[in-house]
């Protein structure tokens, strides 16, 4: 389909004109992380900046995440706005205390008299080998945690209004990124994460859910990559006349229940796909949402397509076999039409 | 202490085979990503970084230690495990991702473990310090040889978690060492822009322990410098620091442009590139002739050559055996 005027970006992109455009009108923003600078970020998420801004707002660290993550805080606390990246979600069992301890309790402590406004950036996700230290999401891990909101784009459109949402956001935010749909000249990129993304700046809400397929028979929650797999599911559902409902959480923290419990009573059936480890995480969250609330919409009981709680393999073969995908998603709902 | 003639022929056995290993490694790597390249297809997936120019330190430093002795090595391992002896047919499978890998296709090539040299790298810069620290504690208090050896890449020392193992080797006296590869970058980021200091054997002064830098790569200096932390260690003198200046002759991992780097930076590199150095070292001092060298390096290809065929011809792993070994 060609649309008039459209202007389509990867992830990456959208994100590092986000932040550009931002940086712009308010002095107070500055990223910094590892390799952000002169390399544009592992995934591509701050190139050109520094050519824009220079290295006094777009800093390389140290690899010293306690530090600089901590230093986040503490510029936060005293009047800037740092966007900060650290560039596996793995990486952040070295400077954990910084984050929940801090950047997510601070503003609770201080009876709200300090504000950490910053950003956390940080890639999410496998699907392409790199093992078990360098391919999960942690999703429930960062949710689960009081005091940070926690979003998660599925497409540029929401990526660069999610950032712009973010950077004026006066909480912390934990913004994750999943690889397979950043958009890099060397991973693989799902074709429908890059989508058409005005030029100029705009807001996409935090805490707001979007319907991105409307359907009747099943609903299908997911957020980042799962998103994708599920409207694959959705249309190959389609062909078999099913009429699936597809959730793009958008934003973890704060969960967006009503549109879950919304589609949920229209469809009385509820698939939870998530790239994150099963148990203890979003998934059982999502269900939750709708269990508690009103169980009596349920036609069946609910499924969730989630990363078996293992970490993650190597080989190709075995980590296949672990993550969601689409056929996994119908083949959930045919378990649960069966039953 | 210079390394006798046997040790100079092990070493450069050594670094043949590291390099031969790493260049094979990197020819296939790109099998099943053209034209479009993408890191997740063809035999071997996922990030690659590969250890060509930093052969020296494993070997200069591994010629002191025994299986017994206990090294953990970083997300840049294979010079390092083929240094301690790792088993190279199973690593190479590992690499591959097959069944009959070092751990049946779950680590792959940044998390490779062998039990029978006391060998395991990961991912996570300075991960490997306490791990060795912890090593050397245990031989402490089970009164029982050995060493613990941690390498780590410059960027490491300015992660936390480096400077309280340091702390905690020192203030226990524990066996343990060190050994820093200072190939002068940390994926993109020039030492100089993250390092308040140009040498970080200075740094021992802050735990009371010796450090010693080493320049430009010398795999007969290395060999002194830790042949010296490593009889310390064992004579219960406590830790010792060793960072080496060496070179990173590859991307940091493979699909890296490199766009960072200076022009003619790598061209000065390769010029100095240690294998070719210690060849004309070892011709030129005696140890070795001609055709024991050539030797050397055609053992070291064959060696290599049968690994990755050992690898290619394994069978891949169960899929479902992903939900296996997690718990002892
Ligand atoms: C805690 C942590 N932060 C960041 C990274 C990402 N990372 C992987 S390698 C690397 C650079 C490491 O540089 P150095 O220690 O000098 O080792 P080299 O790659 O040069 O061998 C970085 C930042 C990581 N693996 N772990
Ligand atoms: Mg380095």
């Amino acid at each position: 389909m060609n649309v008039p005027n459209e202007r389509k970006l990867t992830i990456a992109r959208a994100m590092a004109e986000a932040v550009a455009q931002e940086m712009r009108v308010d002095d107070g923003v500055f990223v910094m992380g590892e390799d952000i600078a002169a390399l544009g970020g592992v995934y591509g998420n701050t190139r050109g900046l520094l050519d824009e801004f220079g290295s006094e707002r777009i800093r390389d660290t140290p690899i010293s995440e306690t530090a600089f993550i901590g230093a986040a805080v503490g510029a936060a606390q005293d009047g800037m706005r740092p966007v900060v990246e650290l560039m596996f979600v793995d990486f952040f069992g070295v400077c954990f205390d910084a984050i929940y301890n801090l950047m997510a309790k601070n503003t609770y402590f201080s009876g709200g008299n300090f504000k950490v406004p910053m950003v956390l950036m940080t890639s999410t996700g496998g699907g392409y080998s790199d093992a078990g230290q360098h391919s999960q999401c942690l999703y429930g891990t960062f949710a689960h945690l009081p005091g940070m909101k926690v979003v998660c784009p599925s497409n540029a459109y929401d990526a660069k209004g999610l950032m712009t949402a973010a950077m004026r956001d006066d909480s912390p935010v934990v913004y994750m990124y999943h690889k397979s749909l950043q958009g890099m000249g060397w991973l693989a990129t799902e074709p429908g994460a890059t989508v058409h993304t005005p030029e100029e700046s705009y807001t996409v809400e935090i805490g707001k859910a979007k319907v991105a397929r409307e359907g009747r028979d099943v609903t299908i929650v997911s957020v980042g990559m799962g998103v994708h797999h599920a409207l694959n599911a959705a249309a190959q559902l389609e062909a078999d006349g099913v009429s699936a409902e597809v959730i793009d959480l958008v934003s973890l923290v704060p969960l967006d229940r009503d549109t879950i419990r919304a589609s949920v009573a229209k469809t009385g059936r509820l698939i939870v796909v998530d790239e994150d480890y099963m148990s203890y995480g979003v998934s059982g969250e999502v269900i939750a949402s709708v269990t508690e609330h009103d169980i009596s919409v349920l036609k069946a009981a609910p499924k969730r397509v989630a990363y078996p709680d293992v970490p993650i393999p190597y080989a190709r073969v075995m980590e296949q076999f672990c993550l969601p995908n689409p056929e996994k998603i119908i083949a959930a709902y045919q378990e649960m039409n069966a039953a | 202490m210079a390394p006798t003639r046997d040790e100079q022929h092990w070493m450069y056995r050594n670094m043949v085979t590291s390099r031969k290993f790493e260049e094979t490694i990197a020819g296939i790597y790109f099998e099943g990503k053209t034209p479009v390249f993408s890191m997740a297809d063809g035999p071997i997936p996922g990030e690659m970084h590969l250890s060509d120019g930093q052969e020296p330190v494993a070997v200069g430093v591994c010629a002191h230690l025994n299986a017994d002795d206990v090294v953990t090595a970083t997300h840049r391992p294979h010079h390092q495990a083929i240094a301690k002896g790792v088993e190279l047919n199973k690593m190479a499978a590992e690499i591959f991702g097959k069944a009959t890998g070092l751990s049946g296709g779950r680590g792959g090539h940044m998390h490779l473990f062998d039990a029978d040299v006391n060998f395991a790298c990961s991912g996570i810069i300075a991960q490997g310090m306490g791990p060795a620290v912890g090593a050397a504690l245990s031989r402490h208090m089970q009164k029982k040889p050995g060493v613990g050896v941690a390498f780590v890449g410059e960027g490491a020392v300015n992660q936390g978690g480096w400077h309280e193992a340091m702390n905690l080797a020192a203030t226990w006296n524990l066996p343990f060492v060190c050994v820093i590869e200072d190939n002068a970058w940390g994926i993109s980021v020039p030492k100089e822009d993250s390092t308040a200091i140009s040498n970080n054997a200075d740094r021992a002064a802050a735990y009371g322990i010796p450090g010693i830098r080493v320049a430009d790569n010398d795999p007969f200096a290395i060999y002194e410098a830790a042949g010296e932390a490593i009889r310390r260690a064992r004579a219960g003198e406590g830790p010792s620091l060793i960072e080496v200046e060496t070179y990173r002759l590859a991307g940091h991992f493979m699909g890296d442009a490199e766009g960072y780097r200076p022009e003619g930076e790598k061209d000065a590199l390769f010029a100095k590139d240690p294998i070719p150095k210690m060849r004309a070292t070892m011709l030129a001092s005696g140890v070795a002739t001609e055709a024991e060298l050539d030797a050397i390096e055609a053992e070291s290809t064959a060696r290599v050559e049968a690994a990755i065929t050992f690898a290619r011809e394994s069978a891949d792993p169960a899929p479902e055996d992903a939900l296996t070994a997690v718990f002892a």
